[in-house]
């Protein structure tokens, strides 16, 4: 058995550095392409007629003006009559052309009738939602109502927070063309490797009739694992139009109408605790949407998960709008927010600092260890123990605060499969079916295999995005880091064996007892007795060593490649205008638990970009539904507010790379640091104002209803 | 988008002959930053575009008597990096500067930003101006209005968009309104006006009409406050315009004008008459903001943009005044 594990920390040359991300100078000066940024020779644009109505019945289509219009080569119907849309933007039909224009003045051409049917798009008072409600069944453990009753302090909160989109910088789509037996697929997507079988079976064709190609993606968050409809029924337009490569591509307006939503989630809450701030009982009514399907059950209480008595009721509630897609740690910042907003009122109610109730109470979690390490730590960087004051402290026109949230993720590495291969020049070329979604995966690939072969960087060319290389896992789950590192490092280390058997003989030195390191091969330990990289692969002549590796996630754990769990800690300090109830951002601690880190730079980008996205949904973003029309109102970046610059204020982000985390190898980065923002950005608003604002995100009009309701119970 | 006709002209008279008699006939182009949208939409599907931007007489910042004549072209940027503008009127470049995006900076005109529509959800969402249902009935009342009106009495709800407008009432603009047949100048009061059924527009102009230029005479101490969600490009929630005309530390009058709370700027003359023959302080000031609002009549979602269009009044006399806000 060759031995895969990481070189030690401290031996490392490559791995373990800060590296720039290798495409960021393409990304940046444009040069890279996406491929919404694809025009084949020939290209059609394929555009959707999407449902006006948030709930309807289709009575009868009339394609026939759309499809006598100059310029368009086909015109296809989704919703044929009897279909039922059970949102507004559900795709009806679809049209090709040659010319984006006019297809979309074809699609205003097709006449349809429409049932139309009542319709519920929003969710937030569960009251005024009929059946659409679905209860799932309570769950018990211990005696709730016995602890509240001997509960030194009780609060009763109400919480929530809507439905978000993932707002990709590109939005959903692909280009696609269907001609002989094969379609040529190029998506925008975050699983090359399964993509092309998806689409296969949609079109009812071998999965090895699918290629598929993508250099980048501009962002998925989740939202782009499977094949759509913009696959399917593009292809089915290109076979239509002759086998003409077919663009089709969501604008900014279907792309938030119908691109995939993180779904919301409301609770009311009632936590008890005992005089010193241990929490006892928990009582849970909450409510959740992500379109027709409903919306689980986030999982709270939320990382003190060993509460002694808790009842929990959860509904679901179907509403007529676009439907949920995985939206970057799937129902955790929602259950991270309503835990920990709750947690932070019954600090206020005992007259505690929350740090000292929070740092209490870890003891009910998984991890009290790490989380009350990261605790004192995140203090450290936030100041927190000058910082903090009890509600109502701040009086002033301008009022400070500071707040805190909690995560936990898992992270295990995928299946991922790659093949490495040693050229005679000497140059090491990675063929992997992954996707860099913008993480660094292709920096983080290469640092791995030129860690390996004792190599710079340069000597290492990564070749991902196409599914004919070998099968890698999905981006998801923040499974990908793992998964790649450790399949890339097996095919390295396979290589290089291979390699040292060549080289073995005429060096008198037995292939175990060879290393690759400092562009040499050599003894271990012994630098005069080897031979230049250069020189041993001179000695391949026109071979080449091609070796293939394979993470197996049951057994990665004993390899000790990768593994799971990742706890964190978020403060925020926030500035509230009380006259205009605007909340602007101060500065943001991200304390993150990690294993081995490869890129530490590529790595706390992650963690910038996800404090980030917590402050959108924690300041201003929210997608916003139209009660009478069923519509999506702000399906544009106007009103679908995201943060700029400005908004974003100080970010300070503690990566814990030590020699004892190292140890448990790869551990997956993108999901876990964007979980804690939110409830910490929700409660520091609420240290500053001395009062809870209910809901997220926290704009004006919320912000001025929680205080003037404040000042009336006064 | 449906096709039309791109007209290119140089020359002022030129563009007044490529006009038309109706909307939708021709439409005028200047930066574009709203007009593209509105064709993208179909919001605006005119037969002919006629490119304003390559008259030269349209363009230009000069002093005229003790005022400034802008010229209909000049950009946002141009406007707001103006040393004369900056002096003599802060709250123009006030306004100009809080547009916060480099690139509507850039390409976005003085008449554009007077002319550009509302931004209203229904209307942008093709129910037409007023934002109704098929039966006529309001879908602004009945559904998300937080964005909307506090005052007026409808039936259009939209706010008025233009930065500009407040702040040009308030220091007593005039605009020049050309066709092929002659000129008329009206004051930017009477420019924008509340529309009364979808077939009407939200100003004064004419489909056979170029907003040439606008007139800005001598002015007092002048400031504009905007209320914003967000540092990033957004818009206001709420404004205030203040042009405060002194004697000596006493106020010998005042215009005050909102911006974002009604289908047009909103004067507030019982802030004004507040105001009238008192030295500015934080009290009087947050008392005109009261007065300002007093009469208020929000929509079900958007009673918070009362409190806002008070602070904006409030900011804007303390800004006016040199006072720290
Ligand atoms: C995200 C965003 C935020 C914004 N925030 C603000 C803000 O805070 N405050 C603000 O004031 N604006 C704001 N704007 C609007 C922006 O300032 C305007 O789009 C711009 O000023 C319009 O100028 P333009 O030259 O590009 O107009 P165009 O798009 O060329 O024209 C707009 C309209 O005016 C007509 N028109 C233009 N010039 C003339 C003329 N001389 N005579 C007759 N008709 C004419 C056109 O026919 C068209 O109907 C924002 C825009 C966006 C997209």
């Amino acid at each position: 058995m060759p031995e895969y594990s990481w070189p030690p920390m401290n031996k490392r040359a490559v791995m373990g550095k800060s590296f720039d991300r290798l495409d960021g100078p393409q990304k940046a000066s444009g040069r890279a392409k996406y491929s919404s940024d694809l025009n084949k020779p020939g290209q059609l644009f394929g555009v959707f007629l999407h449902s006006p109505h948030a709930h309807a019945k289709v009575k009868s289509i009339d394609i026939s003006a759309a499809k006598a219009m100059e310029g368009v080569t086909a015109v296809r119907i989704i919703a044929g009559p009897g279909a039922e849309l059970q949102w507004a933007g559900a795709e009806v039909a679809i049209v090709s052309a040659v010319r984006e224009e006019i297809a979309k003045d074809a699609i205003r051409a097709i006449k349809v009738d429409y049932e139309i049917l009542p319709h519920v798009v929003q969710e937030q008072d569960l009251s005024k939602v009929g059946s659409r409600a679905k209860a799932a069944g309570e769950q018990v453990t211990g005696d709730p109502d016995k602890a509240f009753k001997e509960a030194a302090a009780v609060i009763d909160g109400q919480y929530g927070c809507p439905v978000i989109t993932h707002c990709c910088l590109e939005p959903h789509g692909n280009v696609v063309q269907w001609t002989g037996g094969t379609v040529n697929l190029w998506p925008s997507t975050q699983a090359v490797s399964s993509i092309g079988g998806d689409l296969a079976k949609q079109l009812e064709i071998p999965a090895t009739d699918v290629k598929v190609q993508m250099d980048h993606v501009g962002g998925g968050f989740g939202s782009k694992f499977p094949s759509d409809r913009w696959g399917s029924e593009g292809a089915k337009l290109s076979k239509e139009s002759g086998g003409r490569p077919v663009k089709v591509y969501l604008d900014r307006s279907n792309e938030l109408t119908i691109g995939g939503v993180r779904p919301s989630a409301f609770a009311k809450i009632k936590v008890g605790a005992n005089a010193d701030g241990k929490i006892i009982a928990w009582q849970s009514e909450s409510w959740a949407s992500g379109g027709v399907g409903g919306g689980g059950m986030p999982p709270i209480p939320y990382v003190m998960t060993k509460i002694e008595n808790f009842r929990l009721n959860h509904t679901a509630v179907s509403l007529n709008a676009g439907p949920a897609r995985a939206w970057r740690a799937p129902n955790h910042p929602q259950a991270s927010f309503l835990t920990c907003s709750a947690l932070e009122d019954l600090a206020a109610k005992l007259n505690m600092d929350p740090w000292d109730l929070f740092h209490k109470n870890v003891e009910m979690s998984a991890r009290p260890e790490v989380y009350r390490k990261q605790l004192v730590k995140a203090a450290e960087l936030m100041d927190w123990k000058k910082k903090w004051h009890p509600r109502g402290a701040e009086t002033g026109n301008i009022r400070r605060g500071v707040g805190l949230g909690m995560a936990t993720w898992g992270g295990a590495g995928h299946a991922s499969k790659c093949k490495v291969s040693i050229n005679a020049d000497g140059t090491i070329e990675v063929e992997i079916g992954s996707q860099d979604i913008g993480t660094g995966t292709r920096t983080c690939i290469t640092q791995v295999a030129a860690e390996t072969f004792g190599l710079p960087m340069s000597a290492v060319r990564v070749k991902l995005g196409d599914n004919a290389f070998p099968a890698s896992g999905p981006s998801g789950g923040s499974t990908t880091i793992g998964g790649v590192s450790s399949s890339t490092r097996k095919a390295a280390v396979n290589a290089l064996e291979k390699l040292f058997e060549r080289v073995s003989p005429g060096l008198g030195v037995p292939a175990d007892q060879l290393e690759a390191v400092d562009n040499k091969i050599q003894q271990k330990g012994n630098p005069a007795k080897g031979l230049t990289w250069k020189q041993a692969c001179q000695k391949l002549g026109v071979d080449r060593i091609s070796e293939m590796g394979e993470n197996v996630p049951a057994q990665a754990a004993k390899e000790g490649l990768n593994t799971l769990g990742a706890a964190g800690i978020q403060m925020a300090e926030v500035e509230v205008d009380v006259e205009t109830g605007i909340v602007r951002m101060r500065k943001m601690v991200a304390v993150q638990d990690c294993g081995l880190v490869v890129n530490p730079k590529t790595a706390a980008s992650q963690v910038y970009g996800a404090c980030i996205m917590s402050i959108c949904s924690g300041l201003m973003e929210e997608r916003v539904m139209d009660r009478v029309t069923g519509h999506v109102l702000n399906d544009d970046m106007e009103f679908y507010k995201l943060a700029g610059m400005g908004d974003i204020g100080e970010i300070v982000v503690h990566m814990d790379i030590t020699p004892e985390n190292d140890k448990r190898g790869i551990i997956g980065l993108g999901e876990p640091c964007a979980i804690g923002g939110l409830a910490a950005i929700a409660n520091a608003a609420a240290n500053a104002l001395g009062v809870r604002v209910p809901m997220v995100p926290l704009t004006p009009d919320r912000v001025l209803a929680a205080l003037s309701s404040d000042r009336r119970n006064a | 988008m449906q096709n039309f006709e791109y007209a290119n002209p140089t020359t002022l008279n030129d563009a007044l002959g490529l006009l038309g008699s109706a909307w939708g006939e021709a439409d005028v182009l200047a930066g574009g930053t709203d007009l593209l949208s509105l064709m993208k939409e179909y919001i605006h599907s005119p037969k002919r575009v006629v490119n304003i931007k390559n008259i030269k007489e349209l363009g230009g910042i000069s002093k005229v008597g003790s005022g400034l004549r802008i010229g209909a072209t000049v950009t946002l940027d141009e406007l707001s990096s103006n040393a004369m503008v900056k002096q003599m009127y802060p709250s123009l470049a006030q306004a100009a500067m809080e547009v916060s995006s480099p690139q509507l900076r850039n390409m976005g005109t003085v008449g554009g930003d007077l002319c550009q529509r509302p931004r209203c959800w229904y209307f942008r969402g093709g129910s037409g101006l007023l934002g109704q249902d098929e039966s006529g009935k309001s879908l602004v009342a009945t559904g998300e209005n937080k964005y909307h009106a506090i005052f007026g009495s409808g039936p259009a709800w939209f706010v008025s968009a233009s930065s500009f407008g407040p702040a040009l009432i308030a220091l007593g603009a005039k605009v020049t309104l050309q066709s092929a047949s002659g000129k008329r100048e009206i004051p930017v009061s009477e420019f924008f006006v509340s529309p009364k059924s979808n077939g009407e527009r939200e100003i004064a102009l004419k489909p056979n009409e170029i907003l040439t230029q606008i007139v800005i005479p001598a002015a007092g101490k002048n400031a504009n406050y905007e209320v914003r969600h967000r540092e990033a490009v957004d818009w206001p929630l709420t404004a205030a315009a203040v042009n405060l005309t002194m004697a000596g530390n006493v106020v010998k009058s005042a215009t005050v004008v909102m911006g974002h709370v009604a289908a047009t700027p909103w004067r507030a003359s019982q802030a004004e008459q507040m105001l009238t023959g008192k030295t500015i302080n934080v009290e009087l000031a947050d008392k005109a903001g009261e007065a300002a609002v007093a009469n208020a009549t929000p929509l079900s979602g958007n009673s918070y943009k009362v409190q806002l269009a008070k602070v904006a009044v409030k900011r804007a006399i303390l800004r006016a005044a040199g006072i720290a806000i």
